[in-house]
């Protein structure tokens, strides 16, 4: 019997479900012959709740998101989480560092009291979670690997060495040497460094790999006549800091 | 005693999260509304404080589909603080990567979201078996367009290149030449699709209200010009709070907009509305056999108007990618000065006309920030469809109505995560 695939979205921007229709399209009609998807809000209208494999996206924000994760943990034999937002709380933990109640009322004035928010986090600080697709959003090859993986119930191989390997193999230029600053050298790799590649820095969304070298990394910035302050300000984008600071 | 109670909890194949709520007595409407019940997103303090060149990496993932209108409209905000003027190569390949969102999202709404409707299917996947040829082609042109910004921008979703200024990288010259091929493909596969467009009955419904976007002398407008609306005429971008006229209503938080009337529309429909004289002979070929002639007072049309833009987008990009290769490329200094003041950036998102406005710092870091959504201001406008809608088809049995009102809402193509990250969330004390 072909497993089951349910798509969630919780807090987020959608982009990362709706990208993986921008794979290659024989790729997506072999995937889709292999699988069967069950749930997927975003592009269909049925909805079961007998799945094996959920795809979780987005960051949990409110409280009711907590109990509707849970839901999905118990019924799901298998749980991803697809994107920064859900594997490493992403770019919506910039609301956790205003105070929540200033942050309401900036945004929602006298309404704010009735509004259920709470400070941004990812999935795994919920619910165990099996695998991680990470970025933001992913990249296409890896999200095609990581489901390709499963289904042949295999653990996909994921790289635990920095950005900087494949910023390397891609042939770019060091952005340090270029006057900019980077959190490459801590972000786990397997974007192939597309955003330096692309004209810009890397931000980190991928999250730091599994033993950072921070020593290198502040010496780095040393060298460069840069403070932790400057780069964790910087860095913030997605949270990342928060686990350098830890 | 005749009762219709219809509840759509999370309408599917939108983006992001809305109800839809119709409970109806003896043939007299009780309860009617479209909900918005999007997570509160905070974009707005996440922004602040942010130096610029992050703030259009931040605003871009204010959406997965539009955050290359998220993107320029932020881009563009920071700009006119700054006083910059972008080169006129930057504003070709600008355009060019605009393209790139308005056909994909086009795409992905015709032929992924609304199509389903029309066939009979709760989505596109039973598709693949009975129509697996269109499926195919769907996918071909979501991946030209996902192509096109990839070699502008690096990717689709969250463009990367694409800042303040200019380009940090420029697109190289024969994925360009490979891309104007595709393009020139792409056409016969908008053929087939107008062809099964032309055999789709959409719902008979006329309610006419104020059409807005933007307006250009130049061009068919997505970047560039002033605010057009149908009942008012030009407003300068400086001046868009006249025109979206927010407010609150009692039975909910929800942000409306309104201008000349109670309502407006904006996206593909209020475009073709304002601008159809400027769209090039091939799309305004497609409207006519479609059957789409300004102005056109049908909501559930949004979706043909959006067809329409789509082979008008294609040939579009294939005559700026002619203007590049025969102007050529050069790399561009881009120094950004930073400067204190305030600066409002306006595009066309596909779903409609989308301001950010900014004001920052002599240091350059965001000190507020002031986002208005296209789907917001449809909200209003949704509501008075269904207001007027739901008397003429009470008789029907209820899971035509529940249809044919999720039909309208998705026709407007809604963004729920967009406009949730500023106030449209409805509460229920």
């Amino acid at each position: 019997m072909k497993p089951k695939i349910a798509f969630f979205d919780f807090t987020g921007c959608e982009g990362c479900q709706l990208d993986a229709l921008n794979l290659d399209g024989d790729e997506i009609l072999a995937l889709l012959g292999a699988v069967d998807i069950v749930n997927f809000r975003e592009v269909m209208t049925e909805r079961k709740d007998n799945y094996d494999i959920a795809f979780i996206e987005g960051s949990i924000t409110r409280q009711s998101e907590i109990a509707r994760l849970q839901k999905i943990r118990e019924r799901a034999k298998v749980l991803v989480a697809l994107g920064a937002c859900a594997c490493i709380g992403g770019i919506n933990c910039l609301k956790n560092h205003v105070p929540m109640e200033e942050a309401l009322r900036a945004v929602y004035g006298e309404a704010a009291q009735y509004y259920d928010t709470i400070p941004a986090r990812p999935a795994d600080a919920v619910v165990p979670v099996d695998y991680y697709v990470r970025g933001c959003p992913p990249v296409h090859s890896e999200l095609a690997k990581v489901i390709k993986a499963l289904l042949v119930g295999r653990k996909p191989d994921i790289p635990n060495y920095p950005v900087c390997v494949e910023c390397k193999m891609a042939g770019n230029i060091c952005v340090f040497e270029r006057g900019m600053y980077c959190l490459g050298p801590v972000t786990r790799a397997g974007c192939g460094a597309i955003c330096v590649t692309s004209g810009r820095v890397c931000w980190g969304c991928r999250g730091l790999v599994d033993d950072p070298n921070l020593n290198s990394q502040k010496d780095i910035l040393k060298k460069y006549g840069l403070t932790p302050d400057q780069i964790i300000e910087k860095f913030k984008i997605y949270d990342t800091c928060t686990e350098v600071i830890k | 005693m005749t009762k219709v109670n219809i509840n759509v909890h999370q309408l599917t194949r939108v983006e992001g999260h809305g109800n839809i709520v119709l409970n109806a007595r003896d043939g007299r409407i009780e309860e009617l509304r479209w909900e918005v019940t999007e997570s509160p997103r905070f974009f707005e303090v996440m922004m602040r404080g942010r130096y610029y060149e992050d703030v259009p990496h931040i605003a871009s993932r204010i959406c997965g589909i539009c955050s290359i209108a998220h993107s320029t409209a932020s881009i563009q905000a920071t700009e006119a603080a700054f006083r910059i003027s972008p080169s006129e190569q930057t504003l070709l390949l600008r355009k060019l990567l605009y393209n790139a969102e308005i056909l994909e999202s086009h795409v992905l709404h015709v032929l992924f979201l609304a199509a389903p409707d029309f066939l009979g299917v709760g989505s596109v996947f039973p598709l693949v078996e009975t129509h697996k040829d269109v499926v195919l082609l769907a996918l071909r042109l979501k991946r030209l367009a996902y192509n096109l910004a990839e070699v502008l921008a690096g990717r689709k979703t969250h463009p990367i290149s694409c800042v303040v200024g200019g380009f940090a990288k420029l697109p190289g010259w024969s994925e360009l030449e490979a891309l104007r091929q595709r393009l020139e493909d792409a056409r016969a596969d908008f053929d087939t699709v107008v062809d099964l467009v032309k055999t789709l009955k959409i719902p008979d419904f006329v309610r006419e209200t104020e059409y807005i976007s933007l307006q250009d002398r130049k061009e068919y407008a997505y970047i560039s010009g002033h605010i057009a609306s149908s009942d008012a005429g030009l407003t300068p971008v400086e001046k868009y709070l006249e025109v979206t006229n927010e407010f609150c209503v009692p039975h909910s938080t929800a942000k409306y907009t309104r201008n000349q009337r109670d309502s407006y529309m904006v996206g593909a429909l209020a475009r073709f509305n304002n601008n159809h004289e400027q769209l090039s002979p091939r799309a305004q070929k497609v409207a006519e056999e479609i059957g789409l002639s300004a102005p056109c007072h049908n909501p559930f049309m949004i979706t043909v108007a959006q067809l329409v833009e789509s082979v008008d987008v294609v040939e579009d990009s294939i005559s700026i990618i002619d203007r590049i290769l025969s102007r050529g490329l050069q790399e561009e200094e881009n120094t950004v000065r930073v400067r204190a003041g305030r600066g409002i950036g306006a595009v066309e998102a596909p779903r409609g006309i989308l301001f950010h406005d900014y004001t920052y710092d002599m240091n350059g870091i965001l000190l507020k920030a002031n986002c208005i959504i296209p789907t917001n201001q449809n909200h209003n406008n949704i509501q008075n469809d269904m207001e007027v809608l739901v008397p003429q088809i009470l008789s029907r049995p209820e899971d035509e109505i529940r249809q044919t009102l999720e039909m309208l809402v998705r026709a407007y193509d809604p963004c729920i995560s967009c406009s949730a990250h500023f106030l449209n969330v409805s509460i229920r004390k």
